[in-house]
């Protein structure tokens, strides 16, 4: 990262907890030596995340892994509960009321659900028009005019502007959508598994409109999918989380070519690829532990095939083992992270024949 | 070669709506063997599910199997009364959904669930058919399945779920099992492991595999044969290898290009233009026409399914891999 230009937008130490407090039957148990306790889920545990200019960051996990709640975090749906944020290197905190009114315009969110974040009984004149003329950015009187031009932009015909959202299909709300991130004029965008619920076809044409509409009004993206496909597709760089925390970050090429957490890996390996064929299926053993009571030290240990002592008690920390790539696994003290960790499988010699 | 444990020809689904004839499934054809994996593809209202219900017999009102016959071994399940239909239906052909929490009884233990399954088709004892069902769990890869058995459906995880609907499909030795969509709803480790059940499933135990997905790459390591349906109909039909290295029908060369893994990173995807057609009013002739770069004045009649060798595809104008090598050549 150049040091002289502070990143666009930058996470530092965020964690998100959520707290399931105690019912009243709970607490009198409690008061007759019954041990219940508040439940705590740590969705987001420390979190460092830094965002340039112009740079499409891609956020993958499975479910429950916590990047939905990072994108909120990152838009400020969430307040975090413990750390900062930062917008152009100002911490969004201490900004006076109509700095950060204006920060938080410039950052806007594309959901996952096209039928259930569209309001169905407003017309799409409304969805996309309301924001910017509650917020001045154009008269009403240009309302229409404006809207128009957002349509066409993410290549809606204007003319089903009088339109409800339920006349459109899954792959025309997605553009509604988009149309309504883009009304108030945003630098940045979350987009949170935004093609998700898309067939094939309508999401490559989605994916194009995403490429498209970067080169023309320069912005920049928070990519949040669960497809490593879309994201290596799109991204110039990929965050890996697991349980609340990232494992790994790196170029886009880089961490498609040679994984270095065993996490990345094992995910890497198990993604069906076309090229694949006839491969036989070896999956890593075990299922996400339940964020409520995540394992201690290294989050992955119990399904890592390189799991060590020391993983059971220590939390790795997310150290930089090359420029521009940083992982958090003990393996890499043991090799002084020059090489991934000794049993480290490309995603190609994966693909066993079954001869 | 054997016979086919399944042979569907010409089966027509249609459902007889207030709105017209929807013709979700339309004059499909395709057989299975022993051993064998089937993937069926398509994208939403393809027509995929109603063919995977129709050889089921689960084909509610409106809807209808108009025509064509569904040929278990031989015998045609069309001609059959319904009592004689469930002594099919989840013993000879067993169905795995995509929602296992629709598909699991809430408030009956699965052991509960998976006793009645074996005695609904075998006369034995209850210790039996419990003995079995442990089986049936540790054999999907359930941990202590002696301990789960007494388990509810909410005490699973979602993968667990869909392990234990595998198990429950897998009871009474079926000859054939039709799974829809039984991964889109989990993660990819998760589904890897599933990926991997159903595999050995077929090698171990032979027993014919129709696996329903939207999910190209799923099909390409999983299955034998793929079918390409859109609106309805089969559009092109051949090995895996084939179909997806040299695709002949527009159609599935637009998919394969859509899909972003095969791609360069940051260059637009060839798309395909427009969207799928209503199936209440299809456009005349090939359904696919009005998205299609190849269409001419010939599409507008109906296109026929081309048998090429062993490879069947519905198209007049059909992709020639070595035509393109020797044009750009």
């Amino acid at each position: 990262m150049s040091a002289d230009q502070a990143p666009l937008l930058e996470l530092r130490g965020v964690s998100k907890r959520f707290v399931k407090s105690l019912d009243t039957a709970a607490r009198l148990a409690n008061l007759f030596g019954a041990d219940a306790r508040d439940q705590v889920v740590h969705a987001v545990d420390g979190v460092d995340l830094a965002i340039r200019q112009g740079e499409v960051v891609g956020l993958v996990g499975e479910s429950g892994c916590g990047k939905s709640t990072l994108g909120r975090l990152a838009v400020g749906l969430h307040a975090p509960t413990e750390g900062r944020r930062f917008w152009r290197g100002e911490d969004v905190a201490t900004l006076t009321p109509e700095a950060r009114r204006r920060t938080q315009l410039a950052i806007q969110m594309i959901f996952q659900d096209p039928y259930a974040s569209l309001n169905p009984r407003m017309r799409v004149q409304d969805i996309v028009g309301e924001a910017p003329v509650v917020h001045g950015l154009v008269g009403k009187d240009a309302q229409r005019d404006y809207v128009a031009s957002l349509l066409e932009r993410v290549g809606l015909d204007a003319s089903l502007m009088r339109r409800f959202p339920h006349q459109f299909s899954g792959g025309q709300r997605a553009r509604i959508g988009i149309a309504r991130a883009l009304a108030v004029k945003p630098d940045f965008l979350v987009c949170d598994e935004a093609v998700a619920a898309l067939d094939v076809s309508i999401q490559a044409q989605v994916l194009n409109l995403f490429i498209r509409l970067r080169e023309e009004l320069g912005l920049t993206y928070l990519f949040i999918s669960h497809d490593l496909g879309v994201v290596q597709h799109l991204s110039d760089r990929v965050v890996i989380m697991y349980l609340g925390r990232v494992v790994e970050t790196a170029p886009t090429e880089v961490l498609y070519a040679q994984p270095n957490h065993p996490y990345t890996q094992a995910l890497l390996a198990e993604v069906p690829r076309i090229d694949a064929r006839h491969r036989r299926f070896a999956a890593i053993e075990g299922e996400i532990p339940s964020p409520l009571a995540p394992p201690p030290g290294c989050h992955f240990h119990p399904r890592c095939p390189h799991a060590m002592p020391r993983c059971k008690i220590e939390r790795p920390a997310l150290r930089e083992i090359a420029p521009e790539r940083f992982s958090a696994c003990h393996l890499n003290d043991v090799n002084d992270g020059n090489d991934p960790p000794p049993v480290a499988a490309a995603p190609d010699t994966e693909v066993a024949n079954e001869a | 070669m054997t016979e086919a444990t399944l042979k569907v020809e010409n089966l027509r689904t249609h459902f007889f709506t207030r709105h017209g004839v929807v013709k979700a499934v339309d004059g499909v054809g395709f057989e299975v063997h022993a051993g064998r994996v089937l993937g069926l593809v398509g994208e939403s209202g393809s027509g995929k599910s109603v063919t995977g219900f129709s050889i089921l017999g689960l084909v509610d009102p409106p809807g209808r199997i108009v025509a064509g016959s569904i040929l278990l071994k031989g015998r045609d399940l069309r001609t059959l009364a319904p009592a004689q239909w469930r002594t099919i239906r989840g013993n000879r052909i067993a169905m795995i959904f995509q929602d296992p929490l629709m598909t699991l009884n809430p408030v009956l233990r699965i052991d509960t669930q998976m006793i009645e399954a074996v005695r609904a088709h075998d006369r034995v004892s209850v210790s039996t058919a419990r003995e079995r069902a442990r089986d049936a769990l540790a054999r999907v890869g359930i941990p202590s399945p002696d301990e789960r058995l007494a388990a509810y459906p909410h005490q699973f995880s979602g993968g667990m779920r869909q392990r234990v609907a595998i198990a429950i499909a897998l009871l009474n030795k079926p000859d054939l099992i039709i799974a829809d969509e039984p991964t889109t709803a989990l993660d990819v480790t998760i589904q890897a492991q599933i990926l991997a059940e159903a595999q050995k499933l077929c090698r171990e135990s032979g027993t014919a595999l129709i696996w329903i997905t939207h999910d190209l790459a799923v099909i390409a390591g999983l299955a034998d044969e793929v079918c390409v349906m859109y609106a309805g109909r089969i559009v092109e039909r051949g090995t895996v290898d084939e179909v997806l290295d040299a695709p002949m029908h527009p159609y599935t060369r637009g998919l394969l290009e859509s899909v972003p893994s095969r791609n360069r990173r940051g260059v637009p995807l060839a798309q395909i233009p427009g969207m799928t057609p209503s199936l209440v009013n299809l456009p005349l002739g090939c359904a696919f026409r009005e998205r299609c770069s190849r269409a001419t004045e010939t599409c507008l009649t109906d296109p026929p399914l081309y048998n090429l060798g062993g490879r069947y595809v519905r198209c007049f104008h059909p992709i020639h891999v070595q035509d393109e090598a020797e044009a750009s050549g």
